[in-house]
């Protein structure tokens, strides 16, 4: 992975590719005057110790709810309850009787094909603005470009109830195009990632390309998006973790629906309320815990994949404050 | 021949008055093309924000008929109703709570985090891999185990305090202790903020740090004089991302409080963003929802406001930036 992500533009000064190249475990930390004194050594040797004693325990700690998760998840239904990390009795069959309690599959489904759509869209859509915010030069860009910037400050409960009935107007409540329908448009963050990325790219590389008779578009197909592949890589994985772990959308539009209808958020809260005794349920947190781990490993996968694009994508919104 | 001469200066680019070269600042098919790439933005912009916008502020004046589709002018009296519903008050007032005591825990434990993480050499890329995880974690598996974990009776979370003899609280039931449990499910996902701080820390210049202590400058007096100010930057723009994360937080509240409508909850647990969710797409208040929002939009952007006025008197921002 390394070397795709250092090789060709991910070289040049992007803010994007700098950081990508940065090893963050590289550098030893450099021990402050390297004072040889015995009693120096020591003192670091035993803050070494506990430094690294205070890591693993805050891993035990971040660790903690998902083992406790997976280890539910494998227990009988009377044994949820009982925190500990490895079941008294393995019941595998949770895994088997779950696609029976809960429509995973449709879920499922429905979740990947609306954050697949998601991240494609916005991925596309936000890399062609950036591209014409990064390469053109005309009147007003830079003024449009801080209201992209300052769209990014807006909090989304201003424009809940009236994107709502925009859809509502445009026929389209009940389908999926409500959870994607505005990635079509581009996103701001992203536009920034992107054309920070494109900034970076060497100017002559363009002009070569126009000398050959290449069109505008062609500059943004031929050379532009497939040098910034790290970049969409970022923005495609944040939108598809975004899209996959949104509830409140899926409460907005799709509620309504029948429950084959649902994401696998909005299915899980579902079933937690169904299988809660209240409502009489008989309290199968088991499965619950099934679809829940379920609905993580993704997420987890997609991390252990794209950690670098996941690091950088949340260090580049640091940087950019 | 006057004709040809006349005409010749204006086709060359570098026209010595200044009116031609104004003109020609911008190449047309350039500008054109610029226009087209962002045309995607400036589309969604129109109808998604700046529409959005203006059609909740007009909601907002209005009472909206879901049925007829029809808003009918109600003058304030949504914004008057936003002082007569007490639940706007209870909320905004847990909301604010709720971020008074999670955005400085964030910042501490992030950065705490992260100072650890700096410290180490080799090895620190699993630690950050792992205290990653919960951030990768889809809210809803989050709020499914915390929901089992703060249980006040048979909870992994009272039974460790048990170990060290404590009597846990009622987490997720007395009233007082509803918002420590959701600063707690906050805290845990705290990796974002981490890694933010983590990539600035890797900026401060190692040099800085062997000229304090050739100096006598203790560990404490050189996070004070030399760490904070070279990440103000980051630090800013953790605590107002934080901030405004806070005043609209919803999933959690909404998963372990508000998710079954047949079952009570303490008000205490009533944020901000769930009432608003509640009034727009449970009762369909459209009109009071909007003003819900604007309220909101003023509060935060009055609150971002004096941080950006109170943080630009201490952040440090490189040169070349």
């Amino acid at each position: 992975m390394t070397t795709s992500l250092t090789s060709g533009a991910a070289t040049q000064q992007g803010a994007v590719a700098e950081a990508i190249s940065t090893d963050f475990t590289g550098a030893p930390p450099p021990t402050p005057a390297q004072r040889s004194s015995s009693s120096y050594r020591t003192r670091s040797r035993i803050g070494k110790v506990v430094l690294w004693i205070a890591l693993i325990a805050f891993s035990c700690l971040f660790l903690y709810p998902l083992v406790w998760l997976a280890a539910a998840s494998l227990k009988p239904r009377g044994e949820v309850f009982d925190n500990s990390l490895i079941p008294h009795t393995w019941v595998w069959e949770n895994y088997a009787e779950v696609w029976n309690r809960l429509p995973l599959l449709s879920w499922g489904f429905n979740s990947i094909s609306i954050a697949l759509l998601a991240a494609t869209f916005v991925a596309v859509s936000s890399s062609l603005v950036a591209f014409g915010f990064a390469h053109f030069r005309f009147p007003g860009r830079r003024i449009l470009f801080g209201l992209v910037l300052a769209t990014m400050m807006l909090p989304g409960a201003v424009t809940l109830v009236p994107q709502y009935l925009i859809w509502k107007n445009l026929g389209v409540l009940g389908t999926w195009v409500p959870l994607f329908g505005a990635n079509l448009f581009g996103s701001a963050f992203y536009i920034f990632l992107q054309r920070q990325f494109f900034l970076g790219l060497p100017r002559e590389l363009f002009e070569a390309a126009r000398l050959d008779g290449a069109s505008y578009f062609g500059l943004f197909r031929r050379i532009a998006l497939p040098l910034s592949i790290p970049s969409f890589i970022i923005i495609f994985l944040f939108e598809f973790q975004a899209s996959w772990t949104n509830l409140q959308a899926a409460l907005i539009y799709l509620n309504a629906g029948g429950v084959e209808d649902f994401t696998v958020p909005l299915g899980i809260s579902y079933a937690m309320t169904q299988f809660s005794p209240t409502n009489g349920g008989q309290g199968e947190y088991q499965y619950v815990m099934v679809a829940s781990l379920l609905v993580t490993l993704p997420m987890l996968a997609l991390f252990a994949f794209g950690q670098r694009y996941f690091i950088e994508g949340v260090a580049t919104q640091g940087r950019k404050g | 021949m006057t004709a040809t001469a006349d005409r010749a200066p204006a086709t060359v680019p570098l026209g010595s008055s200044g009116k031609p070269l104004k003109a020609r600042k911008y190449n047309k098919r350039e500008a054109v093309a610029g226009y087209l790439f962002i045309s995607p933005w400036i589309v969604g912009f129109l109808v998604f924000t700046f529409g959005a916008m203006v059609y909740s502020l007009i909601i907002s004046f209005s009472n909206y008929n879901l049925a007829t589709n029809r808003a009918t002018p109600a003058g304030t009296s949504n914004y008057e109703l936003l002082f007569e519903d007490p639940k706007v008050a209870t909320s905004l007032g847990n909301t604010l709570f709720f971020a008074v005591l999670a955005v400085p825990l964030e910042i501490v434990f992030a950065l705490f985090l992260a100072g650890l993480l700096n410290r180490v050499g080799r090895g620190a890329g699993i630690f950050r891999t792992l205290y990653y995880l919960p951030k990768m974690t889809p809210s809803v598996a989050t709020a499914a185990v915390f929901l089992l974990l703060l249980n006040g009776n048979t909870g992994a979370i009272n039974e460790g305090l048990r170990i060290i003899g404590i009597q846990g609280p009622q987490w997720l039931v007395d009233p007082a202790w509803v918002k420590p449990s959701i600063v707690l499910m906050t805290l845990w996902g705290v990796s974002g903020t981490m890694v933010i701080f983590l990539a600035a820390l890797k900026n401060v210049p190692r040099d800085l740090y062997e000229v304090a202590s050739i100096d006598g400058a203790g560990p404490v007096r050189q996070f004070f004089s030399i760490t904070l100010p070279m990440i103000s930057g980051a630090l800013f723009f953790n605590i107002i991302v934080l901030t405004i994360a806070a005043l609209q937080v919803f999933d959690q509240a909404y998963l372990l409080f508000w998710r079954d409508q047949t079952n009570y909850s303490p008000e205490s647990s009533l944020f901000y963003g769930v009432y608003l969710f509640q009034q727009a797409f449970r009762t369909f208040n459209f009109g009071f929802a909007s003003a819900m929002a604007w309220l909101l939009f003023v509060i935060i952007g009055i609150i971002t406001a004096i941080q950006v006025r109170f943080s630009s008197r201490f952040v440090y921002y490189e040169a070349d930036n």
